[in-house]
């Protein structure tokens, strides 16, 4: 086990080491992440101004829908099993993830997942062009030829993800150093069990939702077509009941990583840490009981739209009690504002005003006029954006010392947060107003009153992606010639086992686990 | 130091001052510059519109609350400024009276929430039932019980969409013919869609429903103002998603009275017109407008399609062979199984199918010379 | 260590889960769907043959019931109610009629789905006699009436004034080569 990194790319193919396929994760995140903002920037540039100038519908929708999938699957969940892989056996004492084998085979099929994805957009008839959400029958019937490398790219993408929940509940329950029972792990490990729970329930059910596309489609049975008996709402209710556990699968351990950032940055420990690991595991509960909200307009019995209105409302309250205990952490604590912590602060600043328009969503009276509009594309930007973007990158910008041992350029980074704070808010903000003022999402092209809007929305999305360029470079310049650093703790206020090993954290760590107090 | 604090100040301030620069934008230019919802034409739409804000100024006041103590901490116990740690990390009162105070909160909302949604849901004791279908990519109208059915599409030129003419002050927001409602009178709609999942949306009426193939959904207005209220399809239903609008004329009773008339003799006039023989060139003339509007949108403007989604028309077999133009009528008007290919039969008039089909047959190269009457059509309808 | 046993034992367990959600997905929720929406009424759907009790004839109020007709996507035949609205008694066995012309060159199938409007009234609307329990056949240029027989539930509840029977039909030539076969 002493041996260090084998040489060369068997390395990377062949590695059971969880620092290794954590790296390979992240990078492939971020490569997905910078494909997935190509086509937004696509998307953007096309809606700079009213008329087709670039690109085609049909072609609008293909990348509308491969910016979701991207962004979804490929960049925001692998980011945070990469952060996993690397952070959870440190955080926890362990020497490795419980299942090294089954990890490094998680990770080597998603790019096959993604490469057949991204494959269709080459072939005749295109690639998918039914919206992330792939409504039947648009995606059945009336789906373009490739849709069959699409439900299989999906059911790659969806096994990954299940195995690498698998590994990390094994790793967390079973590989914890003596003495760090359940209420002593750190709000990252916390959020992420909840997480790999929540991903085991509903991946599967995903999976299930493209298998019966897949027969429908190719095997003359009926579940989403009325005239064999089924019902296209049907693959509304088994879509959402996966797709709104997963909101929070993306979220949770964004929340996680605040958890740590704040703390540190504020010298104070976290204010209230078991309501955090309650209002985790609520939140976590009433995803499963309020799909239907996205579904408001369907046509359902006023019964039902009671119902999921009423349950949605309450996921406010956990959340809120998350919000006012990142505020109370922060409160008389003693605050330096390090890149890390501006952008877990913008998560805060963000994420709550997403939580707000949430709330406003789950009026099902005012969703009459919210529903599929482009205060939609508003309120899920600034929940996901916020929540999955802004604190991964606080999170690398975070443990980067550590892992690679030299300190990225705080000027740089903290220009780069300013940059893509003000872009994301020039972007996004306006599109509430397009929402309301009646714009649908989804739009390839609109009505001249939306214009202005419009353009200055384009104008923050091209300063928002030159954002992420100057990140990209700031992490390389880091990883190459950043200032060496060997502090254990980069941090001064930083907790955790973590910051206890070596840095540059050596390739194994933990080989004899520590005695947590 | 005070380059810290003067981040903190832009922090603070730059939601303030957009907003500033906002509300005199929307003084000068209220429609361009709109941030918030219409309060529309309807009771419903009212309704909509004060839950909307009762919920909107709920939540800026939590959100001012809560800024602000934050906002304060990060100013006040910067480590900067000197600022020491306390080290207190639980405090359980105040996380019961925080749990406590947004679940009371959301009881407050509800209550008008559901109100609101009563509202919406209302639809008993309409005068009048309009039906609308979704079709790709294309609004049908049915007048119930009075024999008036029509098909509404889009009319702005593909010549503007693709910026070779400038665009209209509707752009995209015109229609063949707009669906004519009287003003303060129940009307109920029945919504349903042919192919896939559309969303009837009209902003002012605060209505918007699915239209799903398959199930009838409903949802009501009564407008109290005449006037043209414009809407757009909201659910993605395929490339022309986006070219589907939605136009509102509503009339005073008595003059939608008489556009109920003589929208009736006109469907009886059509239908005589279908007797009538006709000659290439008014054909070809009809045949183009009517395909731009009904055919362009699949197998575009000059015939060619898409490769692997829509057919070419151009040099087709189906539109090229000279007198053997049965199998081509027969796609027009009963469309293809399991295609996006409609049955145009029930949705466009014998002259149309007839003047479209000459069109195909005689456009873009294809020169079959062939000649298709608009009895030659209503003959194949009726199985003849 | 001692955590590998444990490891292949969660393994398999969680495993096991996730195979469980996919199967329940699969084969679990769209009957339990069904269920469901003929219990709340969910999309308008309605039960299949009702078999009338001897409840009576609620005299003291009338229901508007109208019917309405959408052929889907690329069904050509000529499909609507003989009469668009009638006026029935709750608990009245009232017979009415679809007529279906098959004007096409080719022999179609066709499957007729109902749905009622408001949703709330789909379980207090019971068909003793539907064509559309069945599939359709018709030869080509063939033309046919289509009965049903309803009754409106004395339970109906007196805020509902007028309900709205509709059928889309389908064409399914392709999916039902039996029914096919009966009429070549």
């Amino acid at each position: 086990m002493a041996h260090g990194p084998a040489k060369g790319i068997g390395r990377w193919l062949f590695t059971t080491n969880h620092k290794d396929i954590g790296t390979l994760y992240l990078w492939f995140s971020f490569a997905m992440f910078l494909l997935g903002g190509t086509f937004a920037m696509v998307i953007r540039a096309e809606l700079f101004q009213p008329g087709m100038q670039l690109i085609k519908p049909e072609f609008f929708n293909q990348m509308t829908t491969m910016h979701g999938l991207v962004m979804v699957f490929g960049a925001i969940m692998p980011a945070f099993v990469g952060l996993a892989n690397w952070l959870i056996p440190m955080m926890i004492g362990a020497p490795d993830m419980a299942l090294p084998r089954m990890n490094n085979l998680s990770f080597w099929i998603l790019p096959f997942g993604f490469s057949l994805l991204a494959s269709t957009l080459f072939m005749e008839g295109g690639g998918p062009n039914f919206g992330w959400t792939f409504y039947a029958p648009l995606s059945t019937t009336y789906a373009p030829s490739t849709v069959n490398y699409f439900i299989f790219g999906m059911h790659i993408i969806g096994a990954s993800s299940i195995m690498g929940s698998i590994n990390i509940i094994a790793t967390v329950l079973n590989m914890r150093a003596p003495g760090m029972t359940l209420m002593k792990m750190p709000m990252f490990v916390w959020t992420w069990l909840i997480t790999a729970f929540l991903l085991i329930a509903v991946m599967p059910v995903l999976a299930g939702a493209v298998t019966m596309m897949l027969m429908d489609i190719n095997f003359g049975t009926s579940f989403f077509d009325a005239a064999g008996g089924g019902d296209p709402v049907l693959f509304q209710h088994v879509f959402w009941f996966f797709g709104h556990p997963e909101v929070y699968i993306i979220v949770l351990p964004a929340f996680g990583v605040i958890s740590h950032i704040i703390p540190t940055f504020s010298r104070k420990p976290l204010f209230g840490y078991s309501s955090m690991v309650y209002a985790t595991a609520s939140i976590a509960f009433l995803s499963f009981i309020v799909w239907a909200h996205h579904m408001f307009l369907v046509g359902m019995p006023i019964g039902g739209e009671l119902y999921f209105m009423y349950a949605t409302m309450l996921i406010a309250v956990p959340t809120a009690a998350k919000v006012f205990n990142w505020i109370s952490t922060m409160f008389r604590g003693s605050i330096s504002y390090e890149t890390p912590m501006l952008f877990a602060i913008a998560f805060v600043v963000l994420f709550t005003i997403g939580g707000f328009t949430g709330l406003m969503l789950a009026i099902a009276a005012a969703d009459v006029q919210y529903h599929d509009s482009y205060f939609v594309v508003a309120h899920f930007h600034y929940v996901m954006v916020a929540g999955a973007v802004f604190s991964g990158t606080a999170a690398v910008y975070y443990w980067l010392p550590k892992w690679c041992g030299r300190m990225y350029n705080e000027t740089m980074g903290k220009v780069q947060f300013w940059i893509s704070f003000i872009g994301f808010n020039i972007t996004f903000f306006p599109q509430h107003f397009l929402g309301l003022a009646g714009m649908p999402r989804r739009y390839a092209d609109y009505a001249l009153q939306f214009s202005d809007w419009n353009m200055i929305s384009s104008i923050g999305a091209f300063i928002y992606g030159a954002s992420q360029l100057l990140f990209i470079f700031n992490v390389i310049r880091t990883i190459r010639s950043g200032t060496p650093v060997s502090e254990p703790k980069t941090w001064e206020g930083a907790e955790g086992l973590e910051w206890t090993v070596a840095t540059p954290a050596p390739y194994h760590t933990f080989a004899t686990p520590p005695e947590v107090k | 130091m005070s380059r810290r604090a003067s981040m903190l100040f832009a922090l603070v301030f730059a939601p303030a001052i957009s907003l500033a620069f906002m509300s005199k934008a929307v003084a000068e230019e209220a429609q361009r510059w709109a941030v918030n919802m219409p309060k529309g034409a309807t009771p419903v739409s009212n309704a909509i519109y004060d839950i909307h804000m009762i919920i909107f100024w709920i939540c800026v006041v939590i959100g001012v609350g809560v800024f602000a103590v934050m906002f304060y901490s990060m100013f006040a116990h910067r480590k900067s400024k000197g600022a020491v740690a306390a080290n207190f990390h639980e405090n359980t009162t105040a996380e019961i009276v925080w749990t406590v105070i947004p679940a009371l909160l959301l009881i407050v909302m509800a209550v008008p929430a559901t109100t609101a949604l009563l509202d919406v849901y209302d639809t008993t004791e309409a005068e009048m039932d309009i039906k609308i279908t979704g079709y790709q990519w294309k609004w049908q109208y049915e007048y119930l019980g009075e024999d008036v059915a029509f098909v509404s599409e889009l009319t702005t030129p593909e010549e503007e969409i693709y910026n070779t003419a400038p665009k209209s002050q509707y752009y995209l927001q015109e229609v063949s013919q707009a669906l004519v409602l009287p003003a303060k009178t129940k009307v109920r709609f029945l919504i349903t869609g042919k192919d896939v999942i559309h969303s009837w949306w009209v902003v002012d009426l605060g209505v918007k429903k699915d239209a799903i193939p398959g199930v009838v959904n409903e949802a009501w207005a009564y407008i109290e103002e005449p006037g043209i209220y414009r809407g757009e399809c909201a659910e993605l239903c395929g490339k022309g998603h986006a070219f589907m609008p939605i136009v509102v004329n509503v009339l005073e009773k008595e003059e939608y009275n008489a556009w109920l008339a003589k929208k009736k003799e006109e469907v009886a006039a059509e239908r005589d017109l279908a007797k009538k023989t006709f000659t290439l060139d008014e054909l070809m003339a009809q045949g183009e407008a009517a395909y731009n509007r009904s055919c362009a949108a699949c197998h575009a403007g000059n015939g060619e399609g898409i490769p692997g989604v829509f057919p070419a028309l151009k040099g087709s077999a189906m539109a090229t062979t000279t007198g053997d133009y049965a199998a081509h009528l027969d796609i027009v008007v009963n469309g293809k199984a399991g295609t996006a290919m409609q049955a145009f039969g029930g949705q466009l008039s014998e002259v149309d199918i007839a003047a479209i089909i000459t069109y195909e047959r005689n456009a873009w190269g294809n020169s079959t010379g062939d000649l298709v009457q608009p009895l030659d059509v209503l003959k194949f309808k009726q199985g003849q | 260590m001692s955590a590998a046993p444990n490891n292949r034992k969660l393994l398999v367990k969680l495993l096991s889960g996730a195979v469980f959600m996919f199967i329940f997905a699969l084969f679990v929720m769209p009957p339990l769907y069904n269920v469901f929406c003929e219990i709340t009424g969910i999309g308008g759907k309605t039960g299949g043959p009702y078999v009338a009790s001897e409840a009576g004839v609620d005299t003291s109020r009338q229901v508007k019931v109208q019917f309405v007709a959408t052929n889907n996507g690329a069904m050509p035949w000529q499909f609507g109610p003989k009469v668009f609205e009638v006026s029935v008694h709750p608990g009245e066995p009232t017979e009415v009629a679809f007529y279906a012309k098959n004007s096409t060159h080719r022999n179609m199938v066709a499957q007729a789905v109902p749905n009622v409007t408001p949703f709330n009234a789909a379980e207090y609307f019971h068909k003793t006699e539907c064509f559309c329990f069945n599939q359709q056949p018709l030869k080509a240029g063939e033309d046919a009436e289509l009965p049903l027989v309803f009754i409106v539930d004395r339970d109906l509840p007196t805020a509902i004034t007028t309900i709205t029977l509709s059928y889309t039909l389908f064409d399914i030539t392709n999916q039902s080569d039996d029914s096919l076969a009966q009429v070549n």
